[in-house]
């Protein structure tokens, strides 16, 4: 199987919006698709992704905006059924009547294929998610994860020219979700999908995604790269969707460059200023659980002055490393790693590499975050 | 091998437990209003009213021979009650198919919001708190010769003279429709509504227009509740009473069982026929109920997805 001769270059939504009943459910989504690529859509339940994926789909109409495939074609006026697009839904939605073989069937059939070529595109479908021996079954017989994997495969089957997922794998169990994303990942690669993925897990979007669009409130807060999501934040949203766990209200004291001294919660550090702050201002300052590390092992004198006292209140085994609990001396409550398990009630220093203390300004207005959208496009 | 060998060990529970096990428990005089209504109300006498049929008229006997069960012999020999099965038939029938078919696109139109749906709505279901009788008057006053449609029809010349909209055939039929429709669109949209709306989602992305989703996935998963609902509409036009006589005609098209069952006990003063009748228009019913829950049975009945 590969992709049909109806495949393009780019896809591209410009000024998409969505508005129920005159609230906005997204607002202003511009977003060029490239061949091949795995966009994933994430961002808290409500935040407009899934209105999105289904304005794409052509299940919603849009409110503005247009949807147009290499430039020249614009789309947002096909029916659904003439876009030529694969869909994976959150609760796969399989035809409960018909047995697996005949729900894969469906959109060849739409197509008016020759019944010898469905037999076998089918027949194939089920191998590549190796489902073989359950095409004469009820999907109501087979398990989440295979009814997940038939979903998939009748969205694929059909050589769509793109595939969207809305949160495929949310209704299933922790360990059939690892391995499912392998499997969607390595479908998306060997059969060379162009595939638009909806989640509200960022590890999951982390993993799976060439490129990642971060929602919020219908708004874009960022387009990039995993590694780029992860490591430069867009605005203290972003970071918090990336897992900066410690989101603290501090003051910034004084600002020289990027590097900015901020204050509060009866602390003060140095840190790194990654959005437009002014000094005086209060910030948001995000840390990673993973870069506040307790340094004062038993009196051990921390390497840099960057330093946090805190008293230990929680102690987790993660595994490799601890997740520790701890709360400040004015009573802020902190996440941090350590790789050796520190006692409850115990005091201890905590520290962090200034580079990755990031100071974001405490405000998401939509100027900052459509500037921003356009430094990550 | 034995088959003592391949039976799980004995449970340990108490009886009562096992017991409740098998919904046997306390509980279970719960079940005594609805078993003594079900006795007093419709056993005893229904066994009162077969009794009844196995005591024909001498003058029964003599005509049809037969013995005590000379009424059975009566109905199926005399064609002037035997016909009204086909009368009722072609009655009732029809009546539950437009009905059912008739709600089918109504409830898919009003599955969705819209303005006016409301009152669209209860305007669709008004005519069930309508008795026959008064539905029976309003058709008389509204399309009889002097109608105030037919006043309308002659006076604006379309047509010559009043057409004959009742006492007849059509106006029995538009009876059941009006007191009909409003039941199977209500049975009707509430199976819809137990369809994931998503299931046709899935099939428009996959290229299905609204043609091939309503024959390929909406028809399919309500045709049971289509099956159903064509069950309780048939049965209440098929028993048609009050309509038959007021706007139908009574002594020809509108010839219907429950009027020949009257006529027996009311003008010919024979109960034991009356009977009979009554117990073969329930066979009659008996037997279409089956066909329609025979064929049903072929048909998916498992989950659609929704909520319903």
């Amino acid at each position: 199987m590969s992709t049909s001769a109806g495949a393009f270059e780019t896809l591209e939504l410009r000024g998409v919006a969505r508005s129920f009943g005159g609230r906005e459910a997204l607002a202003d989504l511009n977003l060029t698709i490239r061949a091949g690529e795995f966009i994933a859509l994430l961002g808290p339940s409500g935040c407009g992704k899934s209105t999105a994926l289904n304005c794409l789909a052509g299940l919603l109409p849009l409110t503005h905006g247009s949807i147009w495939i290499d430039d020249s074609q614009r789309i947002d006026v096909l029916p659904s059924e003439r876009r030529d697009f694969g869909m994976v839904f959150q609760n796969y939605a399989l035809f409960p009547h018909l047995t697996v073989e005949k729900n894969i069937a469906f959109g060849l059939q739409m197509r008016r294929l020759p019944r010898a070529e469905i037999d076998r595109k089918v027949a194939d479908a089920l191998a590549l998610v190796r489902l073989e021996e359950h095409g004469k079954k009820l999907p109501g017989q087979l398990s989440g994860g295979q009814q997940q994997r038939v979903a998939i495969a009748r969205a694929v089957v059909v050589e769509p020219r793109l595939v969207l997922m809305d949160e495929p794998l949310s209704n299933l169990d922790a360990k059939l979700r690892l391995d499912m994303r392998t499997e969607i990942r390595r479908l998306h690669q060997s059969l060379g999908l162009t595939t638009v993925y909806v989640t509200h897990d960022q590890e999951e979007a982390l993993s799976m995604a060439d490129r990642l669009v971060v929602l919020r409130e219908g708004r874009v807060q960022q387009i990039g790269t995993p590694e780029q999501l992860h490591d430069q934040p867009a605005n203290w949203h972003v970071a918090d969707f990336m897992g900066y766990r410690n989101l603290l209200d501090v003051e910034l004291v004084s600002l020289s460059g990027a590097d900015a001294r901020v204050a509060g919660h009866g602390f003060e550090l140095s840190a790194t200023a990654s959005q437009r702050v002014t000094a005086g201002d209060t910030v948001k300052l995000a840390i990673r659980p993973s870069d506040l590390v307790v340094a004062s092992a038993r009196g051990q004198a921390p390497a840099s002055g960057n330093v946090v006292d805190a008293v230990v209140e929680v102690v987790e085994y993660q595994g490799r490393e601890f997740a520790v609990d701890v709360t400040t001396r004015t009573g802020t409550r902190l996440h941090v790693r350590s790789d050796f398990a520190p006692t409850a009630g115990e005091n201890v220093r905590l520290s962090v590499d200034p580079a990755r203390a990031m100071v974001f300004s405490s405000s998401l207005d939509s100027e900052a975050a459509a500037e921003l959208a356009a430094v990550g496009a | 091998m034995t088959s003592i060998a391949t039976k799980p060990p004995k449970s340990s529970a108490s009886l009562k437990h096992r017991l409740a096990e098998r919904g046997i428990d306390a509980r279970l005089w719960l079940l005594l209003p609805a078993i003594a209504l079900a006795l007093g109300l419709f056993v005893y006498p229904f066994a009162y009213g077969f009794g009844l049929t196995v005591q024909p008229l001498s003058s029964t006997v003599d005509t049809y021979g037969g013995g005590i069960f000379a009424n059975y012999v009566a109905f199926f020999k005399d064609s002037f009650v035997f016909d009204s099965v086909w009368i009722t038939l072609r009655l009732a029938l029809p009546a539950a198919l437009f009905n059912v078919v008739a709600s089918i696109p109504l409830a898919l139109k009003l599955r969705r919001r819209f303005p006016g749906k409301r009152t669209l709505q209860a305007l669709l279901v008004l005519p069930i708190t309508l008795g026959t009788v008064l539905t029976a008057q309003g058709l008389l006053i509204f399309l009889g010769r002097q109608g105030w449609l037919n006043r309308f029809l002659v006076d604006a010349g379309i047509v010559d003279e009043p057409v004959q909209f009742v006492n007849n055939y059509l106006g029995v039929f538009l009876s059941l429709v009006i007191s009909g429709l409003p039941f199977a669109y209500l049975l009707i949209s509430s199976y819809l509504s137990g369809i994931d709306p998503v299931l046709e989602s899935a099939a428009q992305t996959l290229g299905a227009g609204w043609g091939a989703r309503f024959r390929r996935i909406t028809l399919p998963l309500l045709a049971p509740g289509l099956a159903t609902t064509f069950i309780l509409t048939f049965v209440l036009a098929f028993s048609v009473f009050p309509s038959a006589r007021l706007v139908g005609d009574a002594s020809g098209s509108t010839r219907v069982l429950a009027l020949m069952a009257y006529r027996s006990f009311a003008e010919q003063l024979d109960y034991s026929m009356a009977s009979t009748i009554a117990i073969l228009m329930g066979v009659v019913e008996l037997i279409v109920v089956a066909i329609v829950f025979f064929g049903r049975s072929f048909l998916y009945r498992g989950s659609t997805g929704g909520k319903g």
